[in-house]
């Protein structure tokens, strides 16, 4: 998959508060809400930003911590659009 | 009855000593026990236990995630092991996706943080890196698991 790493090896708080603070454009999600053939893992509301056609996520690898990534967007702009469940 | 141990990065020996103490404790209770954890953990599990005593049942922990998430599958105890932010990642998700009862298994050096963002689950804890027994004492602590399910 093709990334652009925005904020490496940090905690899940810290992933979520650079998605608030960053973007305008943010929709929350609960854990395991699939995106990209994923299940979200994390701290429910998860938030999730677009931000010129790209989807922002916080992704958790056990081993290394929390990272924000920046991900083409594709179709997964439209399906968080239409999915949007709440302000958090 | 179901359980689930869910592990994270095997980096702190402790892991899997505990996870294959606790497995042992469920089978003689009479659970069925899955064992989810990512490549490395799952390993060592295996490793340990070549003859499956312990351990029957293994799965990727991205796929256990799916599968509770699409509702394939679901337990009624589910011990998520952590010892940095993390495993409370994993345990918040755990805590959404399934009506299991949650046990955190908290260990390292720094547990205190842990223990607070642990709150509603049961807390297995104990600074612990190489040595189980602080741990094990806690889990022997504890009578029946089959009774936290009813």
């Amino acid at each position: 998959m093709n990334y652009e790493i925005l904020l490496p090896n940090s905690g899940f708080k810290e992933c979520a508060d650079f998605i608030k603070k960053n973007f305008k454009e943010v929709y929350y999600m609960p854990p395991g809400f699939k995106i990209f053939d994923n299940y979200l893992v994390g701290l429910p509301p998860i938030p999730l930003a677009v931000d010129a056609g790209d989807v922002i996520l916080p992704y958790v690898k056990p081993c290394h911590g929390c990272f924000v990534l920046r991900i083409p967007g594709g179709g997964e702009v439209e399906r968080l659009r239409k999915g949007k469940v709440g302000e958090g | 009855m179901k359980a689930l141990l869910m592990m994270g990065c095997p980096e702190l020996p402790v892991q899997t000593a505990v996870a294959l103490y606790i497995a042992n404790k469920l089978n003689n209770e009479g659970f069925e026990v899955t064992s989810a954890g990512n490549k490395a953990a799952i390993s060592l599990l295996l490793n340990s236990d070549p003859e499956k005593h312990y351990i029957k049942k293994v799965m990727d922990l991205d796929r256990c995630i799916g599968a509770l998430a699409e509702k394939e599958m679901d337990f009624d105890l589910c011990f998520v092991f952590i010892h940095s932010d993390s495993g409370i990642t994993y345990l918040a998700t755990v805590r959404s996706l399934s009506k299991a009862k949650t046990v955190a298994v908290i260990f390292g050096k720094d547990i205190e943080p842990l223990i607070e963002s642990s709150a509603g689950s049961i807390i297995i804890a104990a600074k612990a890196v190489h040595n189980p027994t602080p741990l094990r004492a806690q889990i022997d602590g504890v009578k029946s698991w089959a009774a936290l399910t009813k």
